[in-house]
């Protein structure tokens, strides 16, 4: 289905509206038919799985690099070429896990970060495709280092003697709470449990590790507990254009417990986790499932639910920390329109 | 305050069932600062001020001006040398307390139309000085003494023969006769420059000046003009408004000195609506008004600042003076008598036929003898915005296109030909209805669409077509869902909306308004339509749809509002009552298959029995779950974003 174009500034340059890209891939198709490897001894999915292995990197910053990677060896000689060749070795990328909305939005926002600059189409194609492997690099880098970014804004809002509950593992987050035990802070966290994943006795174990008194809560144990609770801090699968984010199933649950609580709920993200997607309610969402293990047999004609995300909407969110800075919710749209401007 | 920002007038006591006090301690930061600069001689000089507009002095309800005026003030001192600027600038002045009102939130172009907007900023009024403004504020600006003199001859033949002919008379000889026109028509480039402050305060000084002047030198004979207008009520008058206010200048210097300061600061901010409890204004606006406006005899008191309902009482009047009134080209006279029949309703209908009679209007126009086309252009309409004005007040969208349209006016480079600006200017306003409605409409469709599952139920009110798009092509592409329309009365305009969904196959549901909290168990899913969306996220829309979004959030139902971007606003609403517009009182009273003679008698005479007809409310940003527009999906607070981001290039500056 063709796009519109959502600038419709005709006097805008460097955006190039999607349905262009569909014809242009469309003739190059038709003239070179035999196009299927292109850049034969190029794939962008080693590229990706080269950089995921490094340790800690989050799948989105490794698809970043893969792209920017895409772009260096890259051997067009057009600019269309060149965003039809990211276009493709996006798509791969988001073929990889169709779930994940950081992959999609990361990859989305590289598209539109990379093809952003205005000066694109004036000058000869070298100039613009250095120009454009620099944002993309600078892109990669901004990504990599958003973990730390984030860790060291949040580091004003915990102080000495708060307890935080956290929930899921999010390397944000540890890094968050990483930081603030090398700043000397005293705080104890709250853990809940994360079934089935087991994710919360991962991140216990790490936090132990780090010398932070830790705390075990079986899920349902929350609202039992939100009473010791200073504040709740989670990571996020992604941001959506709301402001509200998608996480790990249960965040809801919590966000509603301590909004009714009055205890804020800060989420930590990366900006390129913003998506442009706007959920509804639940069920609007692109659904996850994973297997779910009960532990116990589960009877037959039962069934179980198995989605592996929810959806928090903004009223119950605080604050996201963020790369781009401490935002409040409504902060995502501006961003996006922004940036899709 | 916001430096850029006009002062906010004092708010002074008006009746309206409970009681606002002035706060007079506001106005004594006034005198300050008009005195910066070379006001200071002025000021003090200027001390005879004529007190009687204060008695008919109700300020309106205060809304910060538009960035658009701020420009326009600054830019009207700029660039023009002492001299003639504050001759002018005391005509501004004067021109300023004529001004009756504005009516609409269009105030903010109209600030453009000096006639029709009240208090507006006085660029504009300086921007028409040449043209349309009436000869005797503009004779008598530049020549202070003499001009009186010039004044009365102008006057004269005006008030012996009728109508357009001689207005573009007068109109002619104010060009010629005033010097000024030219550094005038120069100003009014310029109109977009940012604010100054000293610029405001000298023009304030000059403005009180002149008004001293004016009022000490010219008692009667404006009396004696003003009568005279009275006698043709059917003119595009912007001359009875000038000489209407002339007689008020006969008191006190002190007071008359304080009522200047305060009606520039009332007139610096842009009224959004002009305020029809002002009982002068009133007066004013019925004697230069195109249209024949009756007495209404329903008054409710809290929305006496409302224009009252009067349109049936004017339609055969206008009807028949179709043939006669030749200073309106006859499109726009069809859609003003459209919109006075009620044939038209619906914002994009609206908009879409205004714009189109302004394309016709302005491929029918020639530009008069030594005139230059941007600014008799921009008279020309400004005067059919006030008759529009005059037969229904403009909505959002209709100013904004309005705004858009005088916006290309202004920037039409100075070497273009008649004929290729008049076909540039056309080709614009086509641009606009395809890019900003059309085009928009089509967007909005696809976005929505994405948002409606198999097995919905849908809930909408009243009859918005671009929701009816959206429902119509989610039927298309397959999907499967019911329709639940609630509808209310008077106007029952979801019954066109069934009829329309009916015929192509839908799934339907119909129900009035006062069942919505029963049907909407059952809802998933409601899609309303919007007259426009305020910078604070405030949707305003037809009566009753925030009954129907707060019932809905009550639900934990997701409300989605569809509107194109044309129809966002920057400014803030909060609440229904400042900003409205009335309706038929006696569509309320008669209900349909209920004739009960006895009954409706009793109603009539009864004083204590008002009907109430508003047409539209506000809803608060809390209630909407999404808005789709041109730009995508939104949340409510990303409003003032697109209105930043996109609207700067297209339609403000």
């Amino acid at each position: 289905m063709t796009e519109v174009n959502p600038n419709p500034n005709p006097n805008h340059n460097g955006i190039v509206a999607s349905d262009w890209i569909e014809q242009a891939q469309a003739a190059a198709l038709l003239r070179y038919p035999v196009i299927a490897g292109r850049g034969p001894s190029f794939s962008v999915i080693e590229e990706f799985n080269k950089w995921r292995q490094q340790a800690d990197l989050a799948e989105a910053v490794a698809a970043i690099r893969a792209l920017a990677a895409v772009i260096r060896a890259s051997e067009a000689r057009t600019m269309m070429e060149l965003e039809i060749e990211l276009k493709k070795a996006s798509a791969t990328l988001k073929s990889w896990d169709t779930t994940s909305i950081s992959l999609r939005a990361g990859c989305d926002l590289f598209m539109r970060y990379v093809t952003r600059t205005s000066a694109l189409e004036s000058e000869d194609f070298n100039t613009a495709k250095s120009r454009v492997l620099g944002r993309a690099e600078k892109f990669g880098e901004i990504s990599y280092k958003a973990r730390k970014i984030i860790a060291v804004l949040s580091q004003d809002f915990i102080f000495d003697g708060c307890t935080i509950l956290v929930h899921g593992f999010s390397r944000v987050v540890l890094e968050i709470l990483k930081t603030a035990t090398q700043n000397k802070k005293l705080f104890r966290v709250l853990c809940t449990e994360g079934r089935p994943d087991k994710t919360g006795v991962l991140l216990a174990k790490e936090l132990a590790k780090l010398d932070v008194p830790v705390k075990l809560l079986i899920d349902s144990a929350v609202a039992y507990s939100m009473d010791e609770v200073d504040m709740v801090i989670v990571g996020a699968d992604g941001v959506v254009e709301s402001g509200g984010v998608i996480n790990m199933m249960g965040t809801y649950q919590i966000a509603l417990l301590a909004h009714s609580m009055n205890k804020p709920v800060y989420v930590a993200a990366e900006s390129y986790k913003f998506a442009r997607l706007y959920p509804l309610d639940q069920k609007d969402l692109a659904p996850a499932l994973r297997p779910i293990d009960f532990g116990v047999h589960v009877p037959p004609k039962i069934e179980v639910e198995r989605s592996a995300r929810d959806y928090t909407p903004p009223q119950y969110l605080t604050m996201l920390f963020t790369d781009l800075g401490v935002l409040t919710p409504s902060v995502v749209s501006d961003e996006l329109i922004q940036l899709y401007l | 305050m916001d430096a850029r920002r006009g002062p906010l007038a004092v708010p002074k006591v008006r009746r309206v069932g409970f009681f606002t006090s002035t706060d007079p301690s506001q106005e004594s930061p006034r005198p300050n600062r008009t005195q910066s600069g070379p006001a200071d001689a002025i000021t003090s000089s200027s001390s005879p001020l004529s007190d009687s507009p204060s008695a008919h002095f109700i300020s309106p309800v205060q809304i910060p001006p538009s960035r658009h005026h701020s420009d326009n003030l600054a830019s009207r001192a700029a660039p023009v040398p002492v001299p003639a600027p504050s001759a002018f600038r005391r005509q501004v002045a004067n021109e300023r307390t004529l001004h009756v009102g504005s009516y609409n939130p269009v105030d903010s172009l109209l600030g453009n139309s000096p006639p029709s907007s009240n208090g507006e900023v006085s660029e504009d009024s300086g921007s028409l000085f040449g043209f349309q403004r009436s000869d005797s504020a503009k004779l008598s600006a530049s020549f202070p003494n003499g001009g009186f003199d010039m004044t009365m001859r102008v006057r004269a033949p005006q008030e012996s023969e009728s109508k357009a002919v001689i207005e573009s008379e007068g109109r002619k000889k104010n060009v010629e006769a005033s010097g000024e026109s030219k550094s005038v028509a120069t100003k009014s480039h310029k109109e977009k420059e940012p604010k100054e402050k000293p610029s405001k305060a000298e023009r304030r000084a000059s403005q009180e000046r002149d008004r001293a002047r004016k009022a000490a030198a010219k008692g009667e004979g404006s009396k004696r003009a003003g009568e005279s207008s009275r006698a043709n009520p059917s003119k595009v008058a912007k001359q009875p408004q000038l000489k209407k206010e002339l007689p008020q200048g006969t008191s006190s210097v002190s007071e008359k000195r304080f009522v200047a300061v305060e009606k520039e600061r009332r007139m610096d901010v842009p009224q959004t609506q002009m305020q029809y409890d002002d009982k002068s204004r009133v007066e004013k606006a019925k004697r230069r008004s195109v249209v024949e406006q009756t007495e209404s005899k329903n008054k409710v008191e809290l929305f006496l600042h409302l224009p009252q309902y009067e349109r049936r009482n004017q339609l055969p009047t206008l009807s028949s003076n179709i043939f006669t009134l030749d200073t309106i080209h006859h499109a726009v006279y069809k859609v003003g008598l459209q919109h006075l029949a009620g044939d038209i309703s619906g914002d994009n209908a609206r908009c879409i036929a205004m714009l189109q009679a302004f394309q016709e209007a302005i491929n029918d126009y020639a530009t008069p003898p030594m005139k230059d086309l941007t600014l008799d252009l921009t008279a020309k309409i400004n005067g059919y915005v006030s008759f529009l004005i005059e037969c229904r007040p403009l909505s959002m969208s209709m100013g904004n296109a309005i705004r858009f349209l005088k916006n290309q006016i202004r920037k039409l480079p100075a070497d273009l030909s008649e004929s290729e600006a008049k076909a540039s200017l056309c080709s614009e306003i086509g641009r606009f209805i395809d890019e900003k409605i059309v085009l928009a409409d089509k967007v909005i469709v696809q976005h929505a669409v994405t948002k409606i599952r198999d097995g919905e139920v849908l809930l909408t009110y009243g009859f918005s077509c671009v929701v009816e798009m959206i429902l119509l092509y989610a039927h298309e592409i397959g999907k499967n869902f019911r329709v639940v329309i609630v509808d209310s009365r008077p106007n029952l305009e979801g019954q066109k909306l069934l009829r329309r969904l009916v015929t192509r196959g839908l799934d339907c549901t119909y129900t009035h308004i006062n069942a919505v909290s029963y049907i909407m168990g059952e809802v998933t899913r409601v899609f309303l339509g919007a007259s426009s969306i305020f910078s604070n996220g405030t949707l305003y829309s037809k009566v009753g749809t925030a009954c129907v979004a707060m019932v809905a959030n009550a639900f934990s139902v997701p409300v989605i509002v569809c509107c194109e971007a044309y129809k966002f606003h920057e400014r803030v609403l909060l609440d229904s009552i400042c900003s409205n517009e009335l309706g038929d009182p006696d569509a309320i009273a008669n209900v349909p298959l209920r004739t009960n003679t006895k009954h409706s008698k009793t109603m009539d005479n009864n004083k204590n029995l008002q009907f109430l007809n508003l047409m539209y409310d506000s809803t608060p940003a809390e209630y909407i779950s999404m808005i789709v527009t041109d730009y995508g999906m939104i949340p409510p607070t990303s409003i003032p974003v697109i209105v930043r981001e996109y609207r700067r290039e297209d339609l403000l500056l």
